[in-house]
């Protein structure tokens, strides 16, 4: 036995694949939709929020037992809040360029679906450990297909990767442009975003039928 | 749930400590690092001015500032006079011009005050000023450098919160480049601006004094508020270049 007991792997590994916050459960796809139109703020997105997940479902979970449940949603909107901004203040001290590129997401974060849908669902519920665990599991889960959309629409959108011209210049013909090749603008636009998720969740029941809901 | 956390007086006694503990962390976090967040607002500041008149480590295609070791050294050295020209027509010199906010200057109307800081770099006279607009979403500002002609030497971009890979643009090289050597006053010597457009039959910006740059897809809203930016906040400047020329 590693690390991980089989059923604590699991709660990484699930998110990851078959009950992926966004193509399963259909959850943080306002955010999904509006920061990939480019790789980086994927990535950045991405690291944003596994922080935020990891760390407010710890808290979260260490004070689940104290929690009046009349106003548990209001108690966990205050935590992540609380932590986004902590964070934000403390990049903008330390890392100020990070911090500029950071900005955009903060409200993003807050308002993310995914980490109230896991601290109401799981940490609630659930030890200091394992919470921990479920939250890093459902970042991932949620980056990676942040990552994958935010690839294919800044390659097919604007021909660039991270903001390097990997297709070649457009205005000046060279690389793949050459041959006639041209981008496709409406893939930075945020409809391509939803329908670039809806391909995935496409490609990913077709090879497991299993979650494919009965009529 | 137990039932001692389900009761009024618990819940209300509950939500008052979470108030207060949540709310000692924050304060304690901003006032422990309020003095360093304001230091690195003011060294960008002359990081933006410098980057403007061409004072940067610009690469090929990034966009670099000076270092925040070095801004404060390096703007003393090129930064020749920061001048505010006031709502009544004088014109007093200020060492501090460069903090001034320009949101707040805005929001005065007629009684703003026009900062504008003089450049000597390589023998050549920079005009930089600092304007202010709206874009899609929120602000977006820009620092112009110019010569005494009002053909821009050079411009940064910034916003608040425009679109990744979109309006975000307008703080990338081949947007901001595309300004330099554009004209701001039309062949009359009437202000014009510059206008950021689709269509205009040059891509490649070759022609510098039809007071037009090419504009980002995607960003038509974005662009729509730079340029309305630029015409508006730009126009303020022109009794000062008047003045200069007459002298």
């Amino acid at each position: 036995m590693g690390l991980l007991s089989r059923k604590d792997a699991k709660l990484i590994s699930d998110p990851l694949a078959d009950n992926n916050p966004i193509t399963i459960q259909v959850l943080g796809i306002c955010s999904a939709l509006a920061i990939t139109a480019e790789l980086k703020a994927s990535i950045v997105m991405a690291v944003s929020v596994l922080f935020v997940m990891g760390v407010g479902n710890v808290v979260i979970s260490l004070i689940r037992n104290i929690i009046p449940s009349k106003i548990r949603i209001i108690v966990q909107l205050t935590v992540v809040a609380a932590l986004v901004i902590i964070v934000d203040q403390v990049l903008k001290a330390f890392a100020y360029e990070l911090s500029k590129t950071l900005s955009v997401f903060v409200g993003l974060i807050i308002t993310n679906c995914i980490i109230m849908g896991r601290f109401e669902a799981f940490a609630l519920g659930n030890g200091l450990w394992r919470s921990f665990l479920d939250g890093i599991g459902n970042a991932l889960g949620y980056g990676v297909i942040l990552i994958i959309v935010g690839f294919f629409r800044e390659l097919l959108g604007a021909g660039t990767l991270l903001g390097y011209k990997v297709l070649g210049d457009p205005i000046e013909k060279t690389g793949v442009y050459a041959f006639g090749y041209e981008n496709n603008g409406f893939m930075l636009l945020a409809p391509m975003a939803l329908i670039v998720v809806g391909i995935i969740i496409w490609v990913q029941r077709s090879r497991n039928k299993a979650l494919i809901e009965d009529e | 749930m137990s039932k001692r956390t389900d009761s009024n007086g618990y819940t209300i006694l509950f939500a008052i400590g979470m108030v207060v503990v949540v709310g000692a962390l924050l304060a304690f976090t901003a006032a422990s690092l309020k003095g360093k967040i304001s230091t690195n607002v003011e060294l960008e500041k002359q990081q933006n001015i410098l980057y403007a008149m061409g004072v940067n480590e610009n690469n090929e295609t990034s966009a670099i500032f000076v270092s925040t070791k070095d801004a404060p050294e390096l703007f003393g050295k090129y930064i020749t006079k920061q001048i505010v020209l006031e709502s009544n027509g004088d014109i007093t010199e200020d060492d501090k011009a460069y903090l001034i906010d320009i949101k707040k200057e805005k929001a005065k109307g007629a009684e703003r005050r026009l900062p504008l800081f003089v450049g000597e770099k390589d023998g050549k006279t920079f005009y930089i000023v600092p304007i202010r607009g709206k874009g899609l979403w929120d602000a977006v500002w820009a620092y112009i450098a110019m010569d005494e002609n009002m053909v821009i030497q050079g411009a940064y971009f910034d916003h608040k919160a425009e679109t990744a890979g979109l309006g975000a643009n307008i703080k990338e090289r081949f947007f901001m480049d595309d300004f330099i050597g554009e004209h701001l006053l039309d062949s009359k010597g009437n202000f014009k601006g510059v206008a950021i457009t689709k269509s205009n039959a040059d891509p490649l910006n070759k022609d510098k004094k039809d007071n037009e740059v090419d504009a980002i897809a995607g960003a038509t809203i974005t662009g729509n508020g730079v340029a309305d930016m630029l015409r508006n906040d730009l126009k303020l400047y022109k009794p000062y270049f008047d003045k200069l020329k007459n002298k």
